[in-house]
Order: structure tokens, then C-alpha cells, then sequence
């Protein structure tokens, strides 16, 4: 990965995304998955994308825009934790079923372990590093704190993430509804009924997330 | 009682902050400059020989800096020589990596792949081509029980618990006036942490090595890496101060660590190297697949005359793992005759390894649903029938208790969840046309202290450092020695800062066994206390000082200020203290052991929980509605975080109950559910809201604090009182875990 300091990026989408970027995106990956197999290693010889040049990305990463040249192999959680030094946003399987990946695109939640980077090319990315408004910490931080949302501590930013959506999306109006709509992020410390609380304590608290 | 659901003043975590705002560093994301990244290369046989190895396509592939396996391995100094001919590594021999051709489990390491960037490694690791001498395996756990024996380690050790064991007359069970015989499986689960073990090795020297590890005990790995690669113990430096989760995966060290530092003295570069999630199955240890015979005995009015119990754990084919499967059997209640067996299968796996609540849990799986099978025979309450056969002593031991409650866990946790409401025939209970089951089971965990140090630093300022190689991997250690130490120095949490997870501190033991408070905490109290009583005696010397001869029993501090008890306006902060006798700092180091108590009194954390359970009729899904659970572990330091470490005992005993399950296709040996859509855990939807309960009194025996372990005791039993709760519901007794729907239809 190279960066270009200093370079103004494509200014990303304004409007909100929809679910159907989701499905875009996890049928172009679902595209891969299932691309036949000699055609990834074709007798003996290297396969096509061994050899692979860097490919410009511009994108904006917690407010600030970014220019680089990335391994097209590269997931937007790989190009965050071990290219740009963002490990906030924790690897837990990299398979998309523990959420502990969880970052907004363009304001949604969103796998970043199933996200090719190139594909993120003007697009709006939010990690954990850039939820807190400087030293103040966002409602639902200070909110997981009080009520001991975690133990370990490595699926909270995902969890976070995730909480602040699940807010924003109006799915927040029930134990049951949090229950249903944060199951995508797993917790083997099981701290579940804490974090439960810590949602539904933001969102009856009338705060803005 | 204490109610831990209601609001206490707890301290919040220390690391809160670090945590919800990803600034909290784990193994993987130390930042380095010229980091390379490892990938592995795993045998895709279960048994044989690797005949070749090309990883020319792999080396010749962009950015690749080395591909290391036992053709070409720069050598492990811990290791012997390689016999000729070569032969199989005997029982009792731990791993050797890139050692020689010998396969002993699908999914070892046969080689490592380094390259500058991750994607660049995994493309590379998919292009060593390996090929193999194919032997026969034998995997299958059930197929192979007849060639169970007692393990070679246990021969040797005519004094290991292990040994058969017979209390009063072993032929009782054949005379019992009622008696019920059983077979319970436990299949192979995984501790599955959301971290996946990652390391980075950095050589600094020829001689000197740093890793950035996830693992249990900081000191355990710097002695295990010293001895392996043969260094000076000071030359190795191990830092793990955030563990993201671990349950006993990271009490060993694993082979995937030390092919890291293998790599890194290849390439001459810090290297990464991170699990997989499909690698976590393989590499890691499991809590062993496990089939237990049990047979139980008792009078008809409900006394228990006679239990055996045979358990036989799975191994592998190089290492003995033994666990507690059979222990609690002997302690947990007032029987007169008892007899146990332990027995071991080696098959071709890798080495299983201790998983929260070892051997308990599994054994108390047994034991807790054969007494409830008994109650339901004599037509007696469960609860009411443990009542009735509670050991007053250690009946294995004939020793008191250091401290016993679990009548009043019992009596608090019944109250809280109205167990009187339970109806005593199964499938009796109904609501909105699903079947609601009650089920309950006790919990015990034997105490565990180990020596420990802890080093008290009082700066001019009058804040706190207190240091101790201890870990945490989640239950909030820092916390709690914060707390520990605040009250003891008089000092608000906030002045004092905890630093652990680094093998250059003050001896401490790793995160097992649930131990750490009782260990740990004990060098914090007292080094805390040894550092106020250095602080007395400058203060006493200060001129006119209002603590010139005060004894210790007769002075206290608060916030950060000594005074007499009898005079508190009379006092003299820390600050002061130092910067009177013109002093930096002031520190000391002590250590904390247990002592001839132990031989004294038996000693347990005791608890019980309680489950209902709803069961649609048609479908058989279960669901867990409702959990009440009310432990016994001595004096609670911190509510809040003793609370969620509970909560994370009774979720993990639900996943155990009716999800975890590491399926094997014996064909290949090779588990087939290896990520989390196939090995399933419990998820925000599975758990509903719990509450916990503490007797909260000291156990004065133990230790200086009174506290004993809760990590253990939170899961031990959670899923016998599942399957106690499904049997109520709906008839069925699932004596083979988890408890799925192809087993109640």
C-alpha cells in the first residue's frame, strides 16, 4: 500500500446507501468464491492474480480522504488493521459470521472482512477510531462502560458499530428487537444481556447516536 | 444475600475506555516497521508421512521472503536430534515443530510461508504443493472405546488422583434399593475466543527474543520459549496485556507460536502470524469428546447409597491430557460408597486441552443429570433430593469445609426463580401452547492459589503504581487489583494504575483454574499493606508527626491521607510523606503463598443454577427463558464485573448445552465444521436476561481477601440444569450432548 499525501479524492456519494449494495456486494464476492478452481491455478503456472499491480483507491476514512495503491486482493478490514493502522476493527473469523469486522459505508453497517477494498473507491468509511467526538466519547461508549457490555473487550468496537446502526435503523424499540437485530455480532465472553442494556439505555435516553 | 441485578457502585473497568474506542492493543496489531507476515501450511492428512514438499511455485511467487518446514527449518536448539531411521514421537512428547515427516493429526503445521504483505502469505501457503504416505487413522472416538486404558502418566504416578478410587464398599451399587445406570456424551467443543491466537516475534539479538502473544500466563510462555529455543529466561520478553478471550486456549503454548519465532529468525525480520478461524479447531486444544459411565444409587426415601462413575477422555496419540471428569463425583455429595475410573483413548487428533470448568463441567454434566434422573424416579423435588445427600464435610477428604454455603445458594436461587412453582411430573407445564420446563443443578470448583508477587510503588504525587505478571483475558483482573489495592492504601481507584500482561514483572501465574483473584490478589493486599506500613514509619519519623507511635492496627487512610482512627483531622497525605523525606518514590515487593490450610480444610467455590426452558411441541426448538444463578466464592470485589463473568459462564453452558459440537468426518479425520456458521455458539438472540446472586460473605481459611475463584463455578453445571429443564419439559432425557432437535424428535 502507498499513500499519496495531500491529494484531494474523488468526493464520495451523498445519499444513503441501501440494502441492495449489500446484496451488490456480497454477489460480486460470491462471484469469486465460486470462481472454478483451475481457473485460479491453472497447471502449475501462476495464477492471474499472483502478480497483481496496485491498484489506486481513493476513499474517506473517519472524515479524512485518502488516496492509495492497494493489493486488489486486499478486504477493507485487511487494508484498515494491517496497512493504514487502524486495529480497532477486530478480525475474529474473516468468513463474515462473527461482525466483529463491523465498520458504516456511507453510514451502514457493513462486513469489512467481506468487503474487497477497490470496491470502497469514493465511498465514506466510519471505523471505531472515528465514532468518539475527540475525548467525549459516543453516548453508546460511555453506555457499554456503565453497564459492562463486554469482558475481553475484542468484539466490543464491532459490537459498537453495530449498536449505533441498529439505533439508527429504528431496531432498537425492544430487548427483543435488539436481541433479533445484533445477532450478528458474537460475543463468546457473553456479555449479551449487558450490551442489550447498554442499547436500550441510549436509545430510551433520547440521545442523539 | 446480595443481589448482584440490583445497581452497585462498582467500579467501572479500568481499560473501559481502551476497549469501546479500539485503542486497546491485542497480540496482532503492534505496529513495526519492516513486518512480515506468516501463513501456515497444515497436513491435510490425519496420519502418515509428508513424502515430498515443493514450495518452489511459492517461493518464486511476489514478495515471498521463505517457506520454512522440516526440510529446511532453522532448528528448534530444545529439540533432540532426529533418530535414524526416524521414529514416532513417543506418549508424553509435546509437538515438535518442522521437526521431521511424521503426521499426527489433520491440521498440523507442515510448513510456514513468509511474505511482506498477508495477501501475498495466503496466496503463497496455497501453492506448496505436499504430498503424503498415507496411514490408516482412527479418529472415531465410539468406535474405538474398547482400547481405553489408564494413561501411562497415571501408571507412573501411584498418588495421582487419577488412580481408581473406592470409598466404602465398590459392590454397593448392585444392592441399592433403587438404582439407575447411564451413558453420557460429551463431544468435542472448542473454546472458539473472538480473537484468533496471533503472535508477532521479534528477534532482537541472536539471543534475545520479544513476542507479542496471545496466550494465559506471561511467565509460562517466557519459560516454555526459553527452555525450547534455549536462551537465558531474562532474554525472553513476552507482552500480552489485552487478551481477546481465551478459556483456557492459551494457557499452552501452541505450535503456531513457536513456528513464528521460527520464521522470524529465518527472515531476520519481525513476523505476524494470526490464526485462521478454520485453523482454530486444529491448533489450539479442544475440551476433549468424552463418554462417562454413571451408575447411581439410593434408598427409597432418597439418601444416595452408592455412585460409580467411569469417565474416558479423548487424547491424542503423543500427549496424555487429563482432567477433572470424575473428581467432583467424589466431594460434590454425602455418599458413602463411591468409586471412580479415568481412562484415556489415544487417537489421531491433536492434544485436547483444559477448557473453562476442565473436567468439571464435563463431569458435573453427569453426575448433575443423574441425580436429577434418580429425583424424578423417587418422585422426589430435585432440588429437595440434593438437599437431603448435602455434605456437611468433604466426605472424599473427611475434612471440614474452609467455608460452605450452598444451602443458602440453593434457598436464594430457588426464591429468586419461585422453583415452588415447578410441577414434579415432566411435561406438565405449558404457556402460550409451548411446553416450559424447571431445571436446576449445583456447581462446584475446587480453589486454586498458587505463590504470587506483586510489586506497590507510591509516587511523590500520591498516585499508585502496582505491577504483577498476571493476565487478563477478560474477567477484568485490573479491576479488580485496583480495587484491592485502593482499599487497602486508602487511595481513590483513580490514582492508581495496574500494569500486568508483561514477563518482566513481579512473578505472578497465568489466567487458569480461576485462581487469579485468589492468587494475585492476595500479593496485591499484601504488598499494599506492606507498602502503608513503610509509609507509617516514614510518617512516624516526620517532626511532631501525629503518628509517631501509632501502631498499624491503630491508623487508616483515605484518600490518599494516613491518620490515627481515633484522631482523623491528624493526618499526613502520601504526598507529603515523600516529599518530606525528599524521596521519588517509594516501593516494595512481596509475596503471597498459601500456607498449611490447605491440609486443614477442603476448599470449593459452591453455586447452583436454575433454568426454565420453553419447547415448541411440533418443532422441538428450545429455548432458554429465564435463568437465575447464585454462587458461593467468598467476598465479591467487584459486583459488576463478577456479575458479566457469571452471565459469560451461564452463556458458555447454554452454547454447551445445546449448540457446541466439533464434528469430525472420520474418513479424513478432519473436522468439517470448522467457522462459526458451522460450529455454532450463542448469539444476542439465544440468551435471555440472567441474574446472579452472590452470598457474598469471605471464606477466612483461604486467603487474606476471603475471595475464592468464579470464572470455573459459572459454567460448571449450567448444562445439566439445560437438559434437567428440557427433560422437564418435554419428557425427553438427552444424555448426548448438545441437545439438538434430532435428538427430542
Amino acid at each position: 500500500m502507498d499513500e499519496f499525501p495531500g491529494s484531494e479524492a474523488h468526493p464520495g456519494p451523498d445519499h444513503q446507501e441501501d440494502r441492495r449494495l449489500f446484496l451488490k456486494q456480497s454477489l460480486a464476492l460470491a462471484g469469486l468464491t465460486f470462481t472454478p478452481f483451475p481457473f485460479q491455478q491453472a497447471d502449475g503456472a501462476e495464477p492471474p492474480l499472483a502478480d497483481a499491480d496496485k491498484i489506486p483507491l481513493s476513499l474517506s476514512i473517519n472524515g479524512t480522504k485518502r488516496r492509495l495503491a492497494i493489493d486488489p486482493r486486499s478486504t477493507l478490514l485487511d487494508l484498515l488493521r494491517e496497512q493504514l493502522g487502524l486495529t480497532g476493527t477486530k478480525k475474529g473469523c474473516d468468513f463474515g459470521q462473527c461482525g466483529a469486522c463491523t465498520v458504516h459505508v456511507d453510514g451502514q453497517r457493513v462486513l469489512s472482512c467481506l468487503s474487497f477494498a477497490i470496491m470502497q473507491q469514493g465511498k465514506k468509511i466510519m471505523t471505531i477510531e472515528g465514532l468518539s467526538n475527540g475525548t467525549q466519547l459516543h453516548p453508546l461508549q460511555e453506555s457499554f462502560i456503565k453497564h459492562d457490555g463486554f469482558q475481553c473487550g475484542y468484539c466490543t468496537p464491532g459490537q459498537v458499530m453495530s449498536a449505533v446502526s441498529c439505533i439508527r435503523e429504528g431496531h432498537a424499540n425492544s430487548e427483543a428487537e435488539i436481541q433479533e437485530y445484533m445477532s450478528g455480532n458474537l460475543c463468546r465472553c457473553g456479555a449479551y444481556p449487558n450490551i442489550v442494556k447498554a442499547i436500550m439505555d441510549v436509545k430510551t435516553g433520547g440521545q442523539a447516536v | 444475600m446480595s443481589n448482584a441485578n440490583l445497581p452497585e457502585p462498582s467500579l467501572d473497568r479500568v481499560d473501559g475506555r481502551l476497549k469501546v474506542t479500539g485503542t486497546a492493543t491485542y497480540s496482532a496489531e503492534y505496529q513495526f516497521k519492516n513486518l512480515a507476515h506468516a501463513v501456515l501450511v497444515t497436513s491435510k492428512i490425519a496420519k502418515g508421512r509428508i513424502t515430498g514438499l515443493d514450495s518452489k511455485l511459492a517461493e518464486a511467487a511476489p514478495g515471498v521472503l521463505a517457506v520454512i518446514s522440516h526440510l529446511n527449518s532453522p532448528g528448534v536448539p530444545g529439540y533432540p536430534s532426529v533418530k535414524q531411521p526416524a521414529e514416532r514421537a513417543p506418549i508424553g512428547t509435546a509437538f515438535r515443530v518442522f521437526y521431521d515427516d511424521f503426521v499426527y493429526f489433520s491440521g498440523q503445521p507442515v510448513a510456514v510461508v513468509v511474505a511482506q504483505t498477508l495477501e501475498q502469505a495466503r496466496h503463497a501457503a496455497s501453492l506448496v504443493q505436499v504430498n503424503y504416505q498415507t496411514e490408516k487413522h482412527e479418529t472415531d472416538f465410539e468406535a474405538n472405546l474398547a482400547k481405553a486404558a489408564v494413561a501411562q502418566s497415571v501408571q507412573r504416578n501411584k498418588t495421582s488422583p487419577f488412580q481408581d478410587y473406592d470409598r466404602g464398599n465398590p459392590d454397593a451399587i448392585k444392592t441399592a434399593e433403587v438404582k439407575l445406570e447411564s451413558t453420557y456424551v460429551f463431544p468435542t467443543q472448542h473454546h472458539q475466543p473472538l480473537e484468533p491466537h496471533a503472535i508477532i516475534a521479534v528477534w532482537e539479538a541472536d539471543d534475545k527474543l520479544t513476542i507479542y502473544d496471545k496466550n494465559q500466563g506471561v511467565k509460562s510462555a517466557q519459560g516454555n520459549l526459553a527452555s525450547t529455543f534455549k536462551l537465558p529466561r531474562e532474554n525472553v520478553q513476552v507482552n500480552s496485556p489485552f487478551i481477546g478471550g481465551a478459556f483456557g486456549s492459551g494457557i499452552r503454548v501452541w505450535p503456531h507460536t513457536i513456528a513464528a519465532v521460527l520464521a522470524a529468525k529465518k527472515v531476520k525480520r519481525p513476523v505476524k502470524l494470526v490464526l485462521g478461524r478454520e485453523l482454530m479447531q486444529t491448533s489450539v486444544g479442544s475440551r476433549p469428546f468424552t463418554v462417562q459411565k454413571l451408575a447411581i444409587g439410593a434408598s427409597k426415601d432418597g439418601l444416595l447409597t452408592a455412585i460409580t462413575h467411569e469417565g474416558i477422555g479423548q487424547t491424542s496419540t503423543y500427549e496424555e491430557h487429563l482432567e477433572r471428569t470424575i473428581l467432583a463425583t467424589r466431594a460434590m455429595y454425602a455418599c458413602p460408597n463411591v468409586s471412580t475410573r479415568y481412562r484415556l483413548l489415544n487417537l489421531d487428533v491433536n492434544t485436547p486441552t483444559w477448557m473453562r470448568g476442565p473436567g468439571d463441567a464435563t463431569g458435573m454434566f453427569a453426575l448433575e443429570s443423574a441425580l436429577d434422573e434418580m429425583a424424578h424416579e423417587l418422585k422426589i423435588d430435585p432440588l429437595e433430593f440434593r438437599i437431603r445427600n448435602h455434605a456437611d464435610r468433604d466426605p472424599e477428604r473427611n475434612l471440614p469445609w474452609s467455608a460452605k454455603s450452598l444451602k443458602e445458594c440453593y434457598r436464594i436461587g430457588a426464591d429468586q426463580f419461585g422453583w415452588n412453582k415447578r410441577t414434579l411430573e415432566p411435561r406438565s407445564m405449558e404457556r402460550n401452547g409451548l411446553l416450559v420446563g424447571y431445571g436446576m443443578a449445583s456447581s462446584l470448583y475446587g480453589f486454586h492459589r498458587h505463590p504470587s508477587k506483586a510489586k506497590a510503588i507510591m509516587l511523590a504525587d500520591g498516585s499508585v503504581v502496582v505491577q504483577s505478571a498476571t493476565m487478563d483475558i477478560g474477567p477484568g483482573t485490573g479491576t479488580a487489583m485496583t480495587q484491592i489495592a485502593a482499599k487497602m492504601l486508602g487511595v481513590t481507584p483513580q490514582k492508581i494504575r495496574f500494569d500486568l500482561g508483561d514477563s518482566s514483572l513481579p512473578d505472578a501465574p497465568g489466567q487458569n483454574g480461576s485462581a487469579t483473584i485468589t492468587s494475585v490478589g492476595s500479593a496485591v493486599h499484601v504488598a499494599c499493606e506492606s507498602l502503608k506500613k513503610k509509609l507509617l514509619a516514614l510518617a512516624a519519623a516526620m517532626p511532631g508527626s501525629p503518628l509517631a507511635n501509632s501502631r498499624f492496627e491503630d491508623i487508616t487512610a483515605k484518600t490518599g491521607r494516613i491518620f490515627p482512627i481515633a484522631n482523623p483531622s491528624a493526618g499526613i497525605s502520601y504526598s507529603e510523606i515523600l516529599k518530606y523525606h525528599r524521596l521519588p518514590q517509594v516501593e516494595v515487593t512481596e509475596e503471597s503463598k498459601p500456607g498449611p490450610e490447605r491440609d486443614q480444610y477442603s476448599m470449593y467455590s459452591f453455586g447452583c443454577h436454575f433454568v426454565e426452558v420453553q419447547v415448541n411441541p411440533l418443532t422441538f426448538e428450545v429455548r432458554v427463558t429465564r435463568v437465575v444463578t447464585c454462587a458461593d466464592v467468598g467476598k465479591i470485589i467487584n459486583y459488576k464485573t463478577a456479575r458479566s463473568q457469571s452471565i459469560g459462564g451461564i452463556v458458555g453452558g447454554i452454547g454447551m448445552a445445546l449448540m457446541e459440537e466439533s464434528v469430525m468426518d472420520h474418513r479424513f479425520g478432519r473436522y468439517v465444521n470448522t467457522d462459526f456458521a458451522g460450529y455454532h455458539i450463542p448469539v444476542h438472540a439465544d440468551i435471555p436476561q440472567i441474574e446472579v446472586y452472590y452470598v457474598d460473605q469471605p471464606d477466612v481459611y483461604v486467603n487474606p481477601i476471603g475471595s475464592k475463584g468464579l470464572g470455573e463455578i459459572a459454567i460448571v453445571g449450567v448444562a445439566a440444569a439445560v437438559a434437567n429443564a428440557v427433560f422437564h419439559a418435554t419428557g425427553k432425557r438427552v444424555r448426548q450432548l448438545p441437545i439438538t432437535v434430532d435428538k427430542l424428535v
